[in-house]
């Protein structure tokens, strides 16, 4: 993943700090739409969803002085497309102790496309418990979606092709470096 | 039906070329008239080879092979005479029996069948069979084995000794002590280890063999150790030989060239009794060969069906078939050094199995059993192509040099441009 | 990924450390109210079973039905020996059934590398012969692994016939493959040739040096072989008792694959006791065998 994509023609659209900006923006609609944050999880999808929760969980820190339960929930056994790929790797999956059950779920990911990743994260917190309701943010909608699935929390809507691909970088995942580059297509 | 032929420019044990003539069963000393031409440029000429060690399944598996099929196999590799072994079924334990394999083998009469003769009853290991009458029998034994088990009983195998030195007989003991090899699958050592299989110890041949030799040195009997696997066998034949006690020893093809790793597929192919061995062996056996201490290589061909060995290892029948392939594995572990050849797969065979009109100089007025071979072929085994009824062969996709071109039985081609004759 | 397990020689030290963490994930996931997974849907798996042992189909049962494949048991205890039918055709017809994956327990070794050169789908030993058992070693180096938080370095006593053992073959590959240092302990008739490990008679002395001490069960069949003279003297030269159990260091468990002679190769105390992770085990057991089906069978074929 952290492959240098040099040889094709490569942009950068978002900078560190417009992450840094656009989280922000995303910590406060969080805390607007769901009246600050009370009963709320955030739960980010490995690789870059897990980071992504704790950075938006510590900014609604920041700003209100609420500290909201942040896990992970990986969701490589219950995606559609096992047979289409090697065996995967399985991420880690960490329930806040408070559970999730008659709380808010908020997912966390870093890219939404098609939306079969929200699918198999739908499974799966079905099999973890029954949250009160289901959000999700997404630091980068890049459209293209096979099933009727949307964000209610979007970092930036970047329109593609479908032979495009995005990158996202996370310091804590990528070397420090913090960028989103999109990569690919007809140059 | 008798014919003529000349033999043109064939090399005699690897000599300058010469013509061979060849003339109502015998060589003679010039061209008879109508002679047929059999174009040896290039070839070698040896006597028949003869097999102490084959196993004709007939009676009882004719589906694996029968005294006429692997009487072709034996024609096709070079061979112009083989000793069948006795654990058939019913057993060669009889007059009866060993005369049917030997009339069957007349009726083929690819290569002269000499059936051998089971020590014991049913090879059971308790009781003496009628050596004697299978002795005076129209097959005329001389050689006796117990070969699948060993007449492990030392007083059974010191009567035996004994007894068949009233026609001068010889016993041909399959040494393993069979207390040391319960469930033994294959060679005992770190590869059994490793795969989990029973080991077959190699002090379980090698002190049966102890015990024979001075068995047979304190009787004055021969005795003939079939299928030596072992360096520490070697050793004991060596100590008796300088002794001089009347012993031989045969080794096969298969533990001159293969080692225990190949169990390592699981393929019973490379399941055989005794096991193959490590190659510390096999260098020990290719130097007693050489050497002398062991003096034949023999086939001990044995055939199974395809159902014996496509299926487990522990429960596939142990064996390899080798009559097709043995001069080349031979040609291939000795090279070139024909007179040897012929002395360890031709001369000695015949003169320890008695057979009198075998091993013998390709001279005139002797009986025109020969073979003659192309050393510069090469050839890839494949198991579809043998003319034996089975398959399990060890050495498919292997590339083994020399070629059987033409085998003659008495003046008669058996085996003529590569092919059978009958 | 391997595409079937037969040996533990089969294992990397990277791919056994991936089924390690796949089985830990698996073993979170097994905590949870709804144990199944979807994973494996539409994915047949076939327990070819030629000798009876309940937990080892059981474990394999539970492990591929929480990961939602189709299982079929296929008991041919019996079957296979001369009469019946031969394990080629056993293999023809699961080929023609399409099994993604036969979990093979056999008598005979080697039995699963022949059948897998017959069927396209993975193989995956569960026991066969005096060979290897190499999912065992798996739960085996994960139990292990989650009692002391590490492998490396870790000094291993197998205890009793190891010679007919296949849990003590796959754990001294996989255990050396991870880096701990295995001793193989019994009376010399049962410690095979070239073993592979270090090799002591003397169990005392191993004791006090031991993080782990694994008991073999021993049969008494043996006996009968001479491999030792009787139970007893068996017992006071090789069992783990609770004196024994008193010269191990604080933080070192007792692990046996189970089934258990209470009182011959273990002491009930011991069996029972705060070190023995023998029920552990079993849990592990799942969870391994989840892990090595869903990274055999979770991926393109």
């Amino acid at each position: 993943m952290a492959s240098p994509h040099a040889q094709k023609t490569a942009r950068t659209v978002l900078s560190a700090a417009d992450i840094q900006r656009v989280v922000d923006r995303m910590a406060h609609q969080i805390l607007e739409k769901t009246s600050g944050a009370t009963g709320t999880v955030l739960l980010g999808i490995p690789t870059r969803g897990v980071p992504l929760a704790h950075r938006l969980a510590g900014r609604i820190h920041a700003f209100e002085d609420i500290d909201v339960p942040v896990g992970s929930l990986d969701i490589t056994l219950y995606r559609d497309d096992l047979r289409l790929h090697a065996t995967r790797a399985l991420g880690k999956t960490e329930i806040p102790g408070s559970g999730i059950d008659g709380r808010r779920v908020i997912l966390i990911d870093d890219v939404l496309f098609s939306g079969r990743t929200v699918r198999a994260a739908l499974d799966a917190i079905n099999d973890v418990g029954r949250p009160s309701s289901v959000q999700l943010a997404v630091l980068v909608d890049r459209g293209h979606r096979q099933l009727p699935i949307r964000a209610d929390y979007v970092g930036k809507n970047i329109p593609t092709a479908l032979d495009e691909s995005v990158r996202v970088s996370l310091a804590e995942t990528d070397d420090g470096v913090d960028e989103v580059k999109l990569t690919g297509g007809p140059r | 039906m008798t014919s003529s032929y000349v033999i043109r420019g064939a090399s005699i044990l690897g000599a300058s070329p010469a013509d061979l003539f060849v003339s109502d069963g015998v060589l003679v000393d010039s061209a008879p008239s109508n002679a047929e031409v059999v174009e040896a440029d290039g070839l070698v000429a040896l006597p028949g080879l003869v097999d102490l060690h084959t196993h004709l399944r007939e009676p009882g598996r004719e589906d694996a092979e029968t005294v006429e099929t692997g009487s072709r196999a034996a024609a096709m590799g070079g061979y112009t005479a083989v000793c069948a072994m006795a654990n058939t079924s019913p057993v060669a334990d009889t007059a009866g029996v060993v005369e049917q394999v030997w009339r069957l083998g007349r009726e083929a009469g690819l290569v002269d069948v000499q059936p051998i003769g089971a020590v014991t009853v049913g090879l059971a290991g308790k009781q003496l069979a009628e050596l004697g009458a299978m002795a005076a029998s129209a097959a005329s034994v001389r050689i006796f084995s117990d070969d699948g088990s060993c007449v492990a009983d030392p007083r059974l195998m010191r009567r035996a000794l004994e007894y068949v030195k009233a026609f001068d007989g010889i016993i041909a003991q399959h040494a393993e002590e069979p207390r040391l090899t319960e469930g033994a699958q294959m060679h005992e050592g770190e590869v059994s280890t490793r795969l989990g299989l029973t080991g077959w110890p190699a002090v379980a041949e090698e002190a049966i063999i102890a015990r024979d030799v001075l068995l047979a040195e304190h009787v004055g009997s021969r005795l003939h150790v079939c299928h030596v696997s072992t360096a520490g066998s070697v050793e004991v034949l060596r100590q008796a030989k300088a002794r001089g006690v009347r012993v031989t020893a045969e080794v096969t093809p298969h533990h001159l060239l293969l080692t225990d790793e190949l169990a390592a597929s699981y393929d019973p192919v490379f399941k055989v009794n005794p096991p193959l061995r490590t190659a510390k062996d096999v260098e020990a056996l290719r130097a007693a060969l050489i050497e002398g201490v062991i003096d034949i290589v023999a086939t001990d061909h044995a055939p199974h069906a395809v159902e014996d060995k496509e299926c487990e290892w522990a429960y596939a029948r142990p064996g390899m078939v080798g009559l097709e392939t043995a001069l080349p594995v031979v040609l291939s572990v000795l090279g070139e050094q024909w007179d040897l050849i012929a002395d360890r797969m031709s001369r000695t065979p015949a003169r320890i199995a008695g057979l009198s009109s075998h091993g013998l100089s390709l001279r005139p007025g002797e009986p025109a059993n020969l073979t003659l071979v192309d050393p510069a072929a090469r050839r890839v085994v494949d198991p579809s192509g043998l003319t034996s009824k089975s398959r399990n062969t060890p050495y498919a996709g292997t590339t083994l040099p020399g070629r059987i071109v033409a085998t003659f039985l008495r003046g008669e081609p058996t085996v003529l441009d590569g092919k059978a004759q009958k | 990924m391997i595409k079937h397990l037969l040996s533990a020689a089969d294992l990397d030290a990277d791919t056994a450390t991936l089924i390690l963490d796949t089985a830990g994930e698996m073993a979170a996931l097994a905590e949870r109210e709804v144990k199944k997974l979807p994973t494996l849907r539409g994915r047949t798996v076939v327990n070819l079973f030629y000798e009876d042992s309940t937990r080892t189909r059981i474990s394999f049962e539970a492990a591929a039905k929480r990961l939602s494949a189709d299982v079929i048991n296929f008991s041919a205890k019996g079957s296979s020996v001369s009469k019946g039918e031969s394990l080629k055709d056993t293999a023809l017809t699961l080929q023609a059934m399409g099994a993604d994956a036969v979990v093979i327990r056999h008598p005979a070794s080697g039995a699963p590398d022949r059948l897998s050169s017959w069927v396209d789908g993975s193989v995956i030993n569960a026991g066969d012969g005096t060979h290897e058992h190499p999912t065992q070693a798996l739960l085996d180096a994960y139990t292990m692994r989650s009692r002391l938080g590490k492998l490396d370095g870790l000094n291993v006593a197998i205890v009793g016939d190891v010679l007919h053992s296949r849990v003590a073959r796959s754990n001294v590959l996989l255990l050396t493959t991870l880096g701990a240092k295995v001793t193989l302990v019994g009376p010399p008739t049962l410690i095979p040739l070239s073993p592979g490990a270090a090799v002591s008679y003397d169990l005392d002395s191993v004791l006090p040096g031991a993080d782990v001490v694994m008991m073999l069960r021993v049969q008494t069949e043996r006996m009968q072989d001479s491999y030792f003279p009787s139970a007893r003297e068996y017992s006071r030269r090789y069992g783990l008792d609770a004196a024994r159990m008193r010269r191990l260091p604080e933080h070192a468990i007792v692990m046996h694959p189970g089934p258990m002679n209470r009182g011959m190769e273990i002491a009930p105390e011991v069996a029972d006791s705060k070190r023995s992770t023998i029920v552990e085990q079993v849990a592990n057991g799942v969870s391994a065998r989840m892990a090595v089906l869903y990274l055999l069978l979770g991926g393109k074929a």
